[in-house]
């Protein structure tokens, strides 16, 4: 690990003070000491965000709001998120482990970077970690890849589970400036795609913070997280989905579907749910939304099964639901 | 940099490089080598340890970060290593080089506080709680600690045993 200077504000202005240079805020930890000690990243000083006060999850005006260091262990156990965002707690819990949840932050989840073997091999050519090297994962082994939203530049997943529960649910990441100023930035415009800039991941700007996450009051109806992995537990996603589906006289009246484990940012698409809007659930129906989903997928060898994975739990996920 | 916390109940002052993990702090300057490195990476929960009666990986945590934190680990657990769970460790055969034990010891305990405050798991039925320790329930809330020996039989079965004496859980346990 390179060496680093610490620093541990008490108060938010103080945080802005102490990354005014330019500096890495730490929260759990759990990705960037683990990205630190193979120096994929080596900031020089690092803000330690963990007492700020950014821990509270309180009511707000659209739903519920989320401070940003209120680890996934507390998200997930709270009562409101349970009884009216299970798909989050869903999605939480099917994260990590029991003593990673106890750490990782609501914030740190949403920034974690991708665990594309490559990028954490500082051997190998990698756009994400070091621009215009090259990407050793076109041409070299891949699973856990991305196929929806690749670019000749990159092709990594964004690994995070909680993220694609957020996304489903319409939050927002709320943020401060390094001058104070805070703003709401939608889940849908929050990451970027990456382009010929995949270690440009999100649309923050330098010296932001993020203070927390706004969870709007849900449509009602029924959510589920699903996740496929390669072991029971203790394992990324290879698929993914986070579901709200609402029905109405036999017919679909609203859905939200969100996934993970296909693409380069947590994945929605607006087409698959208007087409289900408004229809009585078939197979029929499903494997057309399947069609729309992966209808631009790129799929590079290795990656073929995930057209059939997310086929399959797409139809299973909206078989459970309006039943 | 100066830092100050709480270890098994005695408060320790350190002044450290910001670059020791609290999993270093323990083993390498207060000799605390109980806790384990098995993976250094938080894949593997051979270095879990308590911190305000929480579990966490203690190697992928900074020692200056536990300021003022109180942190439990295996030698603190019981004065003699006979705790009631570490006695059952021992009956049920819950190790065989005993590596990944300490943290296995950690994490248990805090599953079972976990258990009794009410916190749901991914393979729990419903979200609403309460929960019991069933063997299901016990391997996804311990699936954070691999043991290389694959002494799982031994390990589930010395908690559950502890899990319904502590509880009552009998039935739910199967
Ligand atoms: C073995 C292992 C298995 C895992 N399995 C899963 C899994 O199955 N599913 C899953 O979703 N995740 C998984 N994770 C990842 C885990 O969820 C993340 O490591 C965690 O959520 C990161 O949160 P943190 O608070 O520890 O972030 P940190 O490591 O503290 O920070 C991560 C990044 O976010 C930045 N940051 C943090 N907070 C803020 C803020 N408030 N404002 C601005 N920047 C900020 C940091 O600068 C850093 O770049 C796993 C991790 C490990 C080690
Ligand atoms: S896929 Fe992206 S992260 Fe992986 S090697 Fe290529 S550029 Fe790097
Ligand atoms: S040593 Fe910490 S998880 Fe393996
Ligand atoms: S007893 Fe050897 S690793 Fe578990």
């Amino acid at each position: 690990m390179r060496p680093f200077d610490y620093q541990r504000p008490e108060t938010l202005s103080g945080a802005h003070v102490a990354a005014r240079d330019g500096a890495t805020f730490i929260a759990g930890g759990t990705n960037l000491i683990d990205l630190m000690k193979l120096e994929v990243m080596a900031p020089d000083t690092l803000v330690d965000i963990s007492r700020l006060g950014l821990d509270q999850i309180n009511t707000h005006e659209e739903g519920l709001h989320v401070g940003a260091t209120v680890t996934n262990s507390d998200l997930a156990a709270d009562m409101r998120v349970r009884q009216a965002y299970p798909v989050l707690a869903r999605a939480l819990l099917a994260g990590a482990s029991g003593q990673l949840r106890n750490k990782a932050t609501t914030g740190g989840n949403l920034l974690q970077r991708t665990r594309c073997p490559y990028f954490y091999d500082t051997d190998t050519p990698c756009n994400k970690r070091s621009p215009g090297s090259g990407c050793a994962a076109l041409g070299g082994e891949m699973r856990n890849h991305a196929v929806l939203g690749t670019s000749d530049h990159c092709v990594a997943l964004h690994p995070s589970d909680m993220a694609v529960a957020l996304r489903a649910l319409d939050a927002k990441v709320e943020v401060e400036d390094s001058d104070g100023t805070r703003r709401a930035i939608a889940l849908d415009e929050f990451y970027r795609l990456p382009g010929d800039r995949p270690d440009q991941e999100t649309t923050l700007n330098a010296g932001d913070l993020i203070t927390g996450a706004i969870l709007p009051a849900p449509f009602g109806g029924r959510q589920t997280y699903r996740k496929v992995r390669d072991r029971a537990s203790y394992a990324f996603a290879l698929v993914s989905v986070a579901a709200m589906v609402r029905m109405d006289n036999g017919r679909i009246s609203n859905v939200a579907l969100a996934f993970g484990g296909v693409g380069t940012r947590p994945w929605r698409d607006r087409d698959v749910e208007n087409l289900l809007i408004g229809e009585a659930p078939s197979q029929k129906l499903f494997d057309t939304a399947g069609d729309i989903l992966m209808k631009d997928a790129v799929l590079y060898d290795g990656l073929e099964f995930k057209d059939t994975l997310v086929r399959r739990l797409l139809t299973a996920t909206l078989t459970e639901l309006t039943q | 940099m100066k830092t100050s916390f709480t270890v098994n109940g005695t408060p320790c002052s350190l002044d450290l490089d910001p670059r020791v993990t609290l999993l270093d702090a323990l083993r390498d300057h207060l000799d605390l080598t109980g806790s384990k490195k098995g993976c250094d990476h938080g894949q593997c929960g051979a270095c879990t340890v308590l911190v305000d009666g929480r579990r966490i990986n203690a190697c992928l945590s900074l020692a200056v970060m536990h300021d003022g934190d109180q942190i439990t680990t295996v030698e603190g657990l019981s004065e003699n290593g006979r705790s009631p769970l570490q006695s059952a460790f021992v009956r049920h055969d819950g190790m065989q080089c005993g590596y990944c034990t300490p943290g296995q010891l950690c994490s248990a305990t805090a599953v079972m506080s976990e258990i009794a405050d009410g916190w749901p798991s991914h393979v729990s039925d419903t979200l609403a709680g309460p929960y019991a320790m069933t063997r299901e329930e016990l391997a996804e809330r311990m699936s954070g600690n691999i043991c290389r020996c694959s002494c799982y039989p031994g390990i589930n079965a010395a908690i559950l045993e502890i899990a319904e004496e502590d509880v009552g859980y009998a039935e739910a346990a199967e």
